[in-house]
């Protein structure tokens, strides 16, 4: 499946712009170095995986491309569409999941995603039927009217996945969509990911710990350190460079293990807390 | 999967025109200022113990204070208006305010649970975003100008029922609520964490309900408490609410002036604080 699919990185098929282009990013938070000079671009369609350890600068990268903070340097566009000059444009393109459980438990799953058909400006008619749409493509159209604090973590993340999907968004950004869950609602989430995109044909960026499911679902990964992007590649290249055998695991001790203990320089500590909130809110 | 994808419309041809999905900045803020109005009272009818909790404060104000500073006779009220009736328009802007100033307190913890981040990565401009904030916490304020309605009519406080004095009097509370709720997410935005936005709030509650005329008319404080009232937009909002619930006399147009101005104020600097928190 991978190989099948391996684009030039940089070439659009059919001079149509690019899902997304990133060109020489630098982010930088008082006089830590969180992103320094990456450069990736995704081709239309494709699952991209940005990958590894806690603190690489994968969440600030993607914050830059959500338009959520400015970059010191270099830039990103969206479908052509420069995420600094046409912010309001790029977020009406992207669908976006955090890394922190971000579905307001106070509210029901369907006014959940009601408020965010709103917030895209949805047309009054095409609300109601729009949210169903979505939940119901998630599985979660009999427990719609129910209190978010009464689903269970895996339900949670694909009902903001529904919430990420209402505006129909051309760019899917899921951020660890996976984190905290237990396996079988890790497998679920992935597979509604996977339907997604053979339904839509949508592009979709993630960010991910778990290497096994990386190799499965993303046709080229980058692989992150330090803010600097140490390899680039489909999953089959990555490995190939290892010689036969080779697991992406394999890859990412060999690209990022040695220097993997000085961590808290990078605001690993920040990026575990916020995983240990999200595994807290899961229960 | 490569025929499936050929049989979609290539993305780019599915991208929507800027102007078809995005609305002029005059649809657009009323449309987010309703979209959170509409969210929290969905909170509210969900989770209604705030609403009843909320109701104890300003019973006992009136009941225990107010009715034991009418025996006192000690503070002057304009002819014909018993102290009560003098406090009730008091303390319906400092349950308001009460309220709205721990506001920032739930920015804080859509912050930390992340449903802020993804807030600030829909089509919505940080100013709508803070006015749709704010306007939230007029909505529940608006529950305390019900409590104080009906403690007096228990209470045999003759207010002025007049439907337009109404209005007026729920304009007021909610401006008044979405200044103070600025004010609050202000000061988050600051701070950053919950536990010292409890301690700010506390500090500056007090000063700001004392300082002002929701008590005791402004001219027996001393001259230079006198000059902390006219600089606090409490003293306004209870100016504006005794002139439309009891007729005394007021300078309306000012006290709207006044809030109007101090919302614009505070929605801006709650706004240009709100990336702090968006880190």
């Amino acid at each position: 499946m991978t190989a099948e699919i391996a684009l030039p990185a940089g070439a659009p098929p059919d001079g149509a712009p690019l899902p997304v282009a990133c060109s020489e990013l630098r982010v930088s938070f008082g006089t830590v170095q969180a992103v320094d000079g990456i450069s990736f671009s995704i081709a239309p369609g494709e699952v991209f995986g940005l990958l590894g350890p806690n603190g690489a600068g994968k969440t600030t990268s993607i914050r830059v491309l959500t338009t959520l903070i400015r970059a010191d340097s270099g830039a990103v566009s969206v479908f052509g569409h420069d995420t600094r000059g046409e912010a309001m444009l790029v977020r009406h393109l992207i669908g976006y999941l955090p890394q922190q459980l971000s579905a307001d438990f106070q509210l029901s799953g369907y006014e959940n995603v009601w408020l965010f058909a709103r917030l895209f400006d949805l047309p009054r008619r095409e609300r109601k039927q729009r949210a169903r749409e979505v939940l119901e493509a998630m599985g979660l159209d009999d427990v719609r009217d129910r209190l978010v604090s009464t689903y269970s973590g895996g339900m949670v993340r694909r009902l903001e996945l529904a919430q990420a999907l209402v505006n129909r968004p051309a760019l899917l950004v899921l951020d660890e969509p996976t984190i905290g869950l237990d396996p079988l609602a890790r497998g679920d989430v992935w597979e509604r990911v996977q339907e997604l995109r053979e339904e839509t044909g949508m592009t979709v960026l993630l960010t991910t710990h778990y290497m096994e499911e990386a190799d499965t679902l993303c046709e080229r990964i980058a692989l992150m350190h330090h803010g600097r992007i140490r390899s680039q590649g489909t999953p089959a290249e990555l490995k190939a460079r290892l010689g036969q055998g080779a697991t992406l695991d394999d890859v990412f001790r060999h690209d990022v293990g040695a220097a993997i203990e000085d961590e808290e320089m990078t605001g690993g500590g920040r990026d575990v807390r916020r995983t240990r909130r999200t595994a807290q809110r899961l229960g | 999967m490569s025929a499936v994808r050929a049989a979609q419309p290539s993305v780019s041809a599915d991208l929507r025109a800027p102007g078809a999905v995005m609305p002029p900045w005059w649809r657009l803020y009323p449309s987010r200022i309703l979209t959170f109005w509409l969210v929290e009272l969905r909170k509210i009818r969900h989770d209604r113990t705030e609403l009843y909790t909320r109701a104890v404060q300003p019973l006992l104000w009136l009941v225990i204070f107010g009715e034991t500073f009418s025996r006192l006779h000690v503070i002057p009220t304009p002819k014909g208006i018993s102290y009560l009736a003098y406090l009730s328009p008091g303390i319906m802007a400092q349950s308001a305010l009460f309220i709205a100033i721990f506001f920032g307190i739930q920015i804080i913890w859509e912050r930390d649970s992340g449903i802020l981040t993804k807030l600030m990565a829909t089509p919505t401009p940080r100013l709508a975003l803070i006015s749709g904030k704010a306007f939230a916490a007029g909505v529940r304020s608006f529950s305390q100008v019900v409590v104080i309605m009906v403690l007096s009519v228990v209470l045999q406080i003759h207010f002025d029922w007049n439907p337009l004095h109404l209005l007026g009097v729920v304009a007021v509370v909610v401006l008044g609520a979405a200044f103070f709720s600025c004010l609050s997410m202000t000061i988050a935005g600051i701070v950053l964490h919950r536990e010292r936005l409890m301690g700010v709030g506390q500090a500056i509650t007090m000063p700001l309900f004392f300082a002002s005329n929701a008590l005791y008319p402004v001219k027996v404080m001393p001259g230079w408490l006198q000059g902390l009232s006219a600089a606090n937009p409490m003293s306004y909002e209870v100016d504006a609410l005794r002139g439309l619930l009891l007729g005394t006399p007021s300078s309306l147009l000012l006290d709207f002036g006044v809030l109007a101005v101090a919302v614009v104020a505070g929605v801006i600097a709650a706004a240009a604080l709100l990336p702090r928190l968006a880190r």
